[in-house]
């Protein structure tokens, strides 16, 4: 194979000495005076009818401009749902702008609209509203055929068939299986029958929803919006503005963190709306508060599990029941739960048999979204402590018990909808971990000197790259006078370095330095489509349009530089600087300069690619913790990841990726936790509460790759930005439990938790 | 109210409301590397150095700083870019949003003391949160960054 000169080289991000010197890059900075600000008056109430609201005497307070309630929004017309996925969205239209029915505390009540913050708070305070209080459904457990409804309306409706019924708070309901899993489980010597309970994490992101919107030069709707999914919130606008997507303009600047969050439409659709009434720029900045209390976490979720092995250790089969909670809106209710079965039971690839099942459910809690992972997480941390307490229950190590188990490269995945396993090195990840670790020379627990307690923990990840059949990734490359490239996608950069890495695999086609290939992203009008950046589709989905058309532009070089040179393409050659036919040349920029001049051909191509597979990536992670029995403080000394991504496009950019999913997960199994109060509202709503790990709670994390090379990748590559979230919690049960003898089922594993399972 | 203070050396005298952030009054004036992740003095992310020592700028009301020197990003470009250029080579600026905290942080932590141990570069950004990065990237940089300077 040709040596790589671009791709799989660990480049500066394209962006990073911008970021870095803190120039105005964001949403927030790129506003124009005079701006009017927009916020949202909030629903105190996990579940009320507005009877009345007077806005007589926050109207008068000067600086207020406008205040729109449930009574400028026909509460009649058809619902829309703010989930970033494709038509037909495979989530209920359960939303309005407005809604006189509030369903959680934070639903919007009012959009006041005014010229500072400062009399927008004062009108705020003045707002009258009359609630008509109602009981609330906040234990997903009893949301099922509860006598409450969360959505009781008329104009409820389900674009495609997921299964639901909202007259049962039921969002969606699925089913697979292959074989007879009762029978195959009745059969085992060893079996596991667990329940286990995550909750509902939050992204976290460092820049809140902030989106702005002005009227453009040409008289339409310009948002501007630190999104993932440029495409999809042109469409959903539309919708709920009632206003044809030709109207609207999305442009994505730089996104200061996603992890999923920025894939719903939640901060764009108030100013859209307030900036097409007033034809005035106006731009919202959500508060962290609001990032916690009324935007788009995690799905909590509780999974049933049963996994059975025979005597010989081999895993027979696994039968997984999960129930979603997705709050009062069912935005990717339907999708994320799929996951927690179809991307964690294919690990294990001798079963016989398998049956997932699964329910989604409205509660009266603030409405889940995406979240890195996308139920894989939540599914895996059940799925891989299980497994985890097979070895136990075996008395076998669990890196041993995987290695007999674990899928193989040429395998049919029959939990992940037939696809052959077409690239895997998952073994050889697992093996380097247990190394890397130290796991055979340091044993699973020993008691240090001062009487704390080092153990080790292990688990294993898979996810996908992108979705099969449905992701579409485009790249439009242009070949520029002076002999320069450009090339635009619609795919989201928010922090990645997406950008830079697409612009890797152009340069490497090209045969050119990625200097000479200038990168834009995302905006409506000028990307060509793609879906978004979510479900771990980028580098693998739009890097191949990328590659594909980086081919088609290079034939066309050489098909101008053909006819320059007056001989037939097919004995022309281009090396990325100079077109060749024999002994006689022209160089890029002189092709460059004859397409432009006197020219009826451009060397501008876009290319569109979807992939009807969605090869797995994996991971092997192995924790080393040091517990304070005593006090129950938990100290991570270490964290080892080794991922097999396919070709690392970028080896410094897939590092950071994993080190920062690793982190994550490590925040999810320790230290992130949600909360409820008997009346709705989220303890943890600010980062004070919210506690995301700092510089100082783990010593050391250590990544390195065991690359597969998977053949419908572009260069080999399959995605990198989910997978790694997925090990900590199941890694770090595991570690604990050698420690403290107990084992939890709930995350995060708390301190406390941990002191009281000392006491006997 | 008037408020009279420096900005990266240059006078500035302004109206502001008394209960004006230093953060919102910075902001205001076009300063946007200081930026706004929590509002609750958690984040890190509006760090600007007052008198030369790094503060939280959403911690400080903006009449507070009359007669004093505040140094934002914008007036440490050199400094900046010397520091940012070892987080590029280890793609550890990521989406960007937490760096001018950490950054002006950092060259505050050098500036104090050149040649810190790790540990100590761990606690002085200790109150600098990202997301992205899981810190570690960030610390192989501030290691080379630390060794560059050594070296010089």
């Amino acid at each position: 194979m040709k040596e790589l000169k671009s791709v799989n080289k660990g480049f500066r991000k394209k962006d990073a000495m911008q970021l870095l010197t803190g120039k105005p890059v964001y949403t927030d900075d790129l506003v124009k005076e005079p701006c009017l600000i927009v916020k949202l008056l909030r629903s105190p109430h996990a579940n009320a009818i507005v009877r009345e609201i007077d806005t007589t005497e926050a109207l008068a307070v000067e600086g207020i401009e406008a205040i729109f309630t449930y009574k400028d929004i026909d509460q009649n017309q058809e619902r829309y749902t703010i989930a970033g996925t494709s038509f037909p969205e495979y989530a209920p239209y359960d939303r309005l702008i407005i809604d006189r029915h509030v369903r959680y505390v934070g639903d919007v009540v009012a959009i006041v609209v005014g010229k500072s913050e400062k009399c927008i708070t004062k009108a705020m305070k003045l707002i009258k509203v009359d609630y008509e209080v109602l009981p609330a459904v906040l234990d997903f457990h009893t949301a099922l055929d509860n006598e409450i409804l969360v959505h009781p309306e008329d104009n409820w409706s389900a674009p495609a068939n997921f299964g639901a019924d909202v007259k049962r708070n039921l969002v969606a309901a699925n089913c697979s299986s292959h074989g007879d899993i009762d029978e195959v489980l009745s059969k085992c010597k060893y079996v596991i029958d667990r329940t286990y309970h995550t909750k509902a994490n939050q992204q976290a992101y460092m820049e809140p929803f902030t989106t702005y919107c002005e009227i453009d030069s040409y008289g339409r709707l310009h948002v501007i919006s630190s999104t993932q999914i440029v495409f999809h919130i042109r469409r959903i606008v539309a919708k709920a503005l009632g206003i044809p997507g030709s109207y609207i303009r999305v442009t994505k600047p730089r996104v200061g963190g996603g992890f999923g969050a920025k894939q719903t439409v939640v901060s764009e659709v108030y100013p859209a709306f307030v900036c097409y009434k007033l034809k005035k720029p106006c731009k919202i900045v959500y508060s962290r508060k609001e990032c916690f209390i009324a935007s788009s976490p995690r799905h909590e979720m509780e999974m049933h599990v049963r996994i059975g092995a025979d005597e010989n250790g081999i895993i027979k089969g696994i039968d997984l029941h999960t129930l979603s909670n997705t709050g009062a809106y069912g935005e990717h209710g339907p999708t994320t739960v799929d996951l927690s079965g179809h991307k964690s039971i294919p690990l294990y690839g001798k079963q016989e048999a398998f049956r997932f099942t699964s329910e989604v459910v409205y509660t009266n809690k603030q409405a889940s979204g995406a979240y890195r992972g996308f139920g894989a997480t939540q599914g895996l941390f059940a799925v891989e402590s299980a497994v985890n307490e097979l070895a136990s229950l075996m008395k076998v190590d669990p890196i041993e018990l995987r290695l007999k188990n674990i899928v193989k490269e040429g395998e049919l995945m029959p939990a992940y909808f037939n696809e052959p396993l077409t690239s895997c090195t998952l073994d050889k990840c697992l093996l380097r971990a247990r190394d890397m670790i130290g796991w055979k020379e340091k044993g699973q627990r020993r008691v240090l000197d001062n009487g704390k307690v080092r153990t080790l923990g292990v688990a294993l990840a898979m996810q996908g790259s992108g979705i099969s059949g449905l992701d579409v990734g485009s790249a439009t490359i242009k070949l520029n006078e002076g002999g320069f490239y450009s090339l635009l996608v619609g795919s989201a950069d928010m922090g990645t370095g997406s950008d830079t890495t697409l612009s890797q695999v152009a340069a490497e086609v090209l045969d050119t330095d990625i200097e000479h290939i200038h990168v834009f992203s995302a905006d409506t009008d000028i990307s060509p489509y793609d879906s978004g950046s979510y479900a771990s589709s980028t580098a693998y989905v739009t890097g191949k349009a990328v590659e594909r058309c980086a081919l088609k532009i290079r034939n066309m070089i050489i098909k101008t530089g053909a006819r320059m040179l007056q001989a037939d393409p097919s004995e022309c050659e281009f090396d990325g600087h100079k077109v060749y036919c024999g002994e006689r040349s022209v160089t890029l920029e002189e092709v460059a300069f004859t397409s432009v001049i006197g020219s009826n051909e451009a060397i501008e191509a876009t290319v569109s690619n979807s992939s009807k597979t969605s090869p797995p990536p994996f991971m092997a992670g192995a924790c080393e913790l040091e517990t304070d029995l005593q006090t129950g403080e938990v100290k991570v000394i270490e964290y080892v990841g080794v991922v097999d991504c396919g070709t690392p496009l970028n080896p410094n950019l897939t590092r950071i990726q994993t080190e920062g999913g690793i982190m994550q997960g490590i925040g999810m199994a320790l230290t992130e936790d949600v909360t409820y109060t008997d009346k709705g509202n989220v303890v943890e709503n600010s980062f004070m509460e919210y506690h995301i790990p700092t510089r100082l709670e783990v010593d050391k994390l250590w990544v390195e790759f065991e690359p597969s090379y998977e053949n419908l990748g572009p260069f080999g590559a399959k995605s990198i930005g989910e997978v790694v979230i997925n090990t900590p919690s199941p890694a770090i049960q595991e570690a604990v439990y050698q420690a403290c003898g107990k084992r939890f089922y709930e995350l995060p594993i708390k301190a406390e938790d941990i002191v009281a399972s000392q006491k006997k | 109210m008037q408020i009279n203070l420096r900005i990266n050396h240059e006078n500035i005298r302004a109206e502001i409301d008394p209960d004006m952030t230093l953060q919102k009054f910075l902001r205001s004036q076009k300063y946007f590397s200081v930026k706004c992740g929590c509002e609750t003095s958690n984040c890190g992310a509006c760090s600007i150095l007052l008198d030369g020592k790094p503060v939280l700028s959403c911690s400080v009301l903006a009449a507070r700083a009359e007669g004093h020197e505040i140094e934002t990003l914008e007036g440490l470009q050199k400094e900046a870019e010397e520091i940012g250029g070892f987080i590029a080579d280890e793609g550890a600026d990521q989406c960007g949003f937490c760096n001018p905290g950490y950054i002006i942080t950092a060259i505050a932590l050098f500036k104090e003391n050149p040649d810190p141990s790790d540990e100590e570069i761990k606690i002085w950004l200790s109150g600098n949160l990202c997301r992205c990065t899981g810190y570690e990237g960030q610390m192989r940089g501030f290691i080379k960054y630390r060794e560059w300077r050594n070296g010089r």
